[in-house]
């Protein structure tokens, strides 16, 4: 006999994401359905609106990777209208989106992902000293791990869970089987995640340095960026290095640390060893390291065949909306899409925890589309970004992975999974920090002989503009589409990462990476389902951001109004 | 009458009664900055800061530190609806205080989406919980605009399938104060601009209760952080403008305290970015700075642990705490001077006039200034 097993809200997460799951008499997984309950219709505000506006109004999409939706608006108008930016220009972007990594990736793993995989109440019987010796494993120089610290954690918490209230750590999963920290372990992880909510405040006031503030930096514009002055100074530009030292020192000293003491932890922890079940891979290049090189590469990767790698071609993405909220014939291609709201609601049934709304499988059910190349589903993200690397050859990814296999004992196959996932986004993170620092000196020398930051554009409102940008965002790869029209926004298309990994099943009955991860999975408790939490969060969701995606072609703006109850 | 021995006595008052509350912790906040390192000096130097960023006589600083220590009385819920998280993480980044301080010491989260370790059917729980067991004494924070077009079916939230407008509606009910976060709860934010498919509103237009509104895309987090610890310490709302905005933070125009400010006045523009002008940092007006047009206190306070905001990092205001700035202040990098603001006709002109030349820049603005100045000080 099968049961229902709700999942509403999935939480820490950017934006509104629920999850249903049907488990058997063993509670192991056999259907799943992925859907966003929150619809904001961006696109349709952008219509008629100057191009120019297009990144600061797309950046409101996310607020989390927040700058990589402004910064792919704006390039996608930048390709559209045929402008090539300055170099430094270039460099200062990428600078800011070095920044963004070493700020997101910290905060997803240890403040939104780090509590499924550590036990905040086991950490509170570890022993101090020997958590001390136990870090000194994972790393020479362990950050925030000493006794002291971890005794003044340990009695921090403590104090605070003896009073009963729990606060933000309350009515959690702790005790569940699936946590494989030892206390100690469990300690450790505990005291990064303190320390990193320090750390991550430097990281975001890197953005700032470049960006004026963070999150929602506001210095690029059409053509260039604005923070002419920033780069111009050296005690700005030492501020940015010097800030970097301190964030990239916790990445290797804490970061990568723990992610080693997880392997070893949980590298026999079948419900982590799985959730890899859609095996293609996109990513794009991006990270300016020189003039044309670039630091991750681009390519397609299908059935998990890393030898036949092959270039994107952006012809073949396509959406299908036949159980997400919309109402379409066929999919279609980003440029020529439709969107008509189609909200059907939910069905009443028999749950886990009783009656319940639940999703309507067979029908619509989700506000995410279903981005499909070539008609299959793809996994995109930092595991992705780093399969299309290694596939390519790229040597500092291809040393960064055999190192961590290495260290770890793993085997390639470990890379497929929950754990592979999560080490990748570690991985990437060590690598865009390190790697940064070429894009750094390489912008020192540049502004030596040249100090252009912008080139003005020009629309002339008798043409039609078509144009699209790809980047790598910290959550996969990122696409903007967009038509330009009497000098105004005619047409704009998102397709985002959370898109790719969150979207509902498609019209051939092909499922998507979050519903495909959770096929199998085996549940200890279903009625507290952290397994399936820890998997979803291994994508890092980011919901605002896969439910935006409109396109308003050839529409009266009145069809948006469109409403199951007559309004 | 002295509003502010008042105030003082009110605020005394008020914690006292807190005072005779539970605590929720039983180490005591000075125990635990004991253990840190944080000695009584340093705590109430922190205080007098919060004080003065308060707009408060350094008197009150007694009450911010006596409040700092009461804050485990105070639960917080903290709710999201069609939002993009932004506002969240302009909290994790506050450091007055710090924000592992502010949930461990200061305040008790009661629920918070982005934080919370509880998914699901516990969260929902946990939600539940703190409505009932806190009924009367929370304080409500909302991140988010709500929508209400088709009965409010663009967004659900939880288990049972509740609109974002029904929860609300029904967590606004037992709150002791709501505080709107950001421009989209406070004014309806991105997704309300034209033409709003979803009928996304402010929390204050969907609920009957006073609401602060945190204008800005998204808050500083000290905006944030000093208009909770304003209602820890006096149990109530602050003075708020027109818009129902904190006027300790929203009370000056970005224009008055720009570092650019003597740029304006001496007739010298930016004309194109990344010109001469860009260089030495001149004002941003001519390329679309709604300075003049904004209530916000970011050229004092700035971002990120005061690095920098826009108009340092060479871009104009776009006038993010403004309502309706999506479609006011568009297009962002021309001068305003071509439609009205706030209905405030009489200004039109005089803005369109202002275009016309540097020399008439600075005087027309200052013009404008003053007109807009009174109603907003009302």
């Amino acid at each position: 006999m099968s049961k229902r097993v709700v999942i509403d809200p999935i939480t820490r997460i950017e934006g509104h994401l629920r999850i249903e799951v049907e488990v058997d008499e063993n509670n192991v997984i056999n259907k799943a359905w992925s859907s966003s309950t929150l619809w904001r219709g961006i696109e349709v505000i952008l219509k008629g609106r100057t191009p120019m506006d297009v990144g600061l109004i797309v950046q409101r999409i996310c607020g989390v990777c927040t700058y990589s939706h402004y910064r792919c608006g704006t390039e996608a108008v930048e390709n559209a209208l045929g402008i090539q930016i300055p170099l430094n220009a270039k460099y200062l972007r990428s600078l800011m989106q070095t920044s963004l990594y070493m700020h997101d990736h910290i905060v997803h793993f240890y403040h939104l992902h780090g509590l499924d995989w550590v036990d905040v109440v086991s950490a509170l019987s570890a022993d101090p000293a020997k958590a001390a010796q136990v870090a000194l494993k994972y790393a020479d120089n362990p950050i925030a791990a000493g006794e002291g610290d971890l005794r003044a954690v340990q009695e921090r918490v403590k104090g605070f869970v003896e009073t009963g209230k729990l606060g933000p750590f309350a009515n959690a999963y702790w005790g569940n089987g699936t946590y494989k920290f030892t206390p100690e372990q469990n300690l450790i992880a505990l005291s990064h995640y303190l320390k990193a909510l320090e750390v991550q405040r430097v990281a975001a006031e890197m953005l700032a340095i470049f960006g004026g503030k963070s999150p929602h930096p506001q210095s690029l514009v059409v053509g260039g960026v604005t923070s002419v002055r920033d780069m111009l100074s050296p005690a700005r530009l030492q501020e940015w290095k010097q800030k970097h030292a301190i964030v990239t020192d916790f990445i290797l000293r804490a970061y990568q640390a723990d992610i080693v003491m997880a392997a070893e932890a949980f590298g026999t922890e079948p419900s982590v060893l799985g959730g890899v079940n859609v095996k293609n891979f996109l990513a794009t290049n991006d990270f300016v390291l020189a003039n044309g090189e670039f630091m991750f590469d681009q390519g397609v990767i299908m059935n998990g065949d890393l030898a036949g790698v092959s270039d994107i071609n952006p012809d073949l993405i396509a959406e299908d909306v036949s159980h997400a909220w919309y109402t379409a014939d066929a999919p279609q291609h980003p440029y020529d899409g439709t969107t008509i709201p189609n909200y059907t609601g939910f069905i009443e049934r028999d749950t886990v925890y009783g009656k319940l709304p639940t999703l309507d499988g067979d029908g619509k059910y989700s506000w995410v589309k279903s981005p499909r190349y070539q008609g299959e589903p793809v996994e995109v993200g930092p595991l992705s970004c780093l399969l299309v690397s290694y596939a390519r050859g790229n040597k500092v990814v291809v040393d960064a992975v055999n190192g961590l296999l290495a260290r770890t004992g793993l085997p390639v196959e470990a890379l497929f999974t929950t754990l592979g996932r999560t080490a990748a986004r570690m991985l990437q993170t060590v690598i865009v920090a390190q790697e940064g620092l070429k894009t750094f000196d390489a912008l020192l020398v540049n502004i030596q002989s040249d100090k252009t930051t912008f080139v003005k554009p020009n629309i002339d409102p008798n043409k039609e503009y078509v144009g699209h940008a790809m980047i790598e965002a910290p959550r996969g790869m990122l696409s903007h589409w967009i038509r330009i029209k009497n000098g105004v926004v005619e047409n704009y298309q998102a397709v985002v990462p959370t898109t790719w990994n969150a979207g509902p099943v498609d019209a051939n009955g092909k499922i998507g990476p979050y519903e495909a991860s959770l096929i199998g999975l085996k549940l200890e408790d279903p009625t507290k389902p952290l397994e399936v939490i820890r998997i979803i969060h291994s994508f890092d969701p980011c919901m605002a951001c896969s439910v935006h995606v409109m396109d308003f072609k050839g529409q009266a703006l009145s069809e948006f109004r469109v409403s199951p109850n007559g309004q | 009458m002295d509003t502010h021995a008042a105030l003082y006595e009110q605020g005394k008052a008020r914690l006292e009664a807190l005072r005779q509350l539970a605590p929720r912790q039983q180490q005591s906040l000075v125990e635990k900055m004991q253990q840190h390192g944080i000695s009584r000096r340093d705590f109430m130097k922190w205080s007098a800061m919060v004080t003065g960023m308060l707009a408060l006589p350094l008197p009150f600083s007694n009450l911010v530190a006596e409040a700092a220590e009461l804050a485990d009385r105070v639960p917080l819920i903290w709710l999201h609806m069609a939002e993009c998280t932004g506002c969240s993480e302009s909290l994790v980044r506050a450091d007055t205080p710090n924000l592992d301080s502010l949930i461990f010491d200061h305040i008790s989260l009661e629920y918070h989406e982005t934080l919370m370790a509880a998914a699901g059917w516990q969260a929902e729980e946990n939600l539940e919980h703190a409505l009932e067991a806190y009924k009367g004494r929370y304080l409500l924070a909302v991140e988010g605009a709500i929508p209400t077009a088709n009965n409010g079916s663009f967004l659900t939230v939880g288990c049972k399938g509740h609109t974002g407008l029904e929860i609300i509606k029904h967590a606004a009910e037992g709150a002791a104060a709501i505080i709107s976060v950001g421009t989209c709860a406070a004014f309806g934010g991105v997704q309300a601009a034209y033409p709003n498919p979803t009928g996304a509103k402010g929390v204050h237009e969907v609920v009957s209760k006073p609401v602060v509104n945190l204008g800005g895309c998204p808050p500083s987090e000290k905006n944030i952080v000093g208009t909770l610890m304003y209602f820890i310490m006096f149990g109530r709302l602050p003075a708020l403008d027109m818009f129902n905005r904190p006027k300790w933070a929203y009370g000056a125009r970005v224009h008055d305290n720009c570092e650019r400010r003597g740029r304006f006045d001496a007739g010298e523009f930016v004309e194109e970015f990344g010109d001469h002008g860009a260089k030495e940092g001149y004002c941003l007006y001519k390329v679309g700075c709604k300075g003049p047009y904004t209530y916000n206190n970011c050229p004092t306070e700035r971002f990120n642990h005061h690095t920098s905001w826009p108009v340092l990092a060479g871009h104009g205001c776009m006038g993010c705490s403004e309502p309706s700035f999506w479609d006011d202040m568009a297009d962002f990098e021309k001068p305003l001077g071509r439609q009205l603001l706030h209905g405030l006709d009489a200004t039109a002109d005089t803005i369109g006039a202002v275009i016309l030349g540097a020399t008439v820049v600075g005087i027309g603005a200052h013009a404008v200034a003053s007109i807009f100045a009174k109603p907003l000080e009302e």
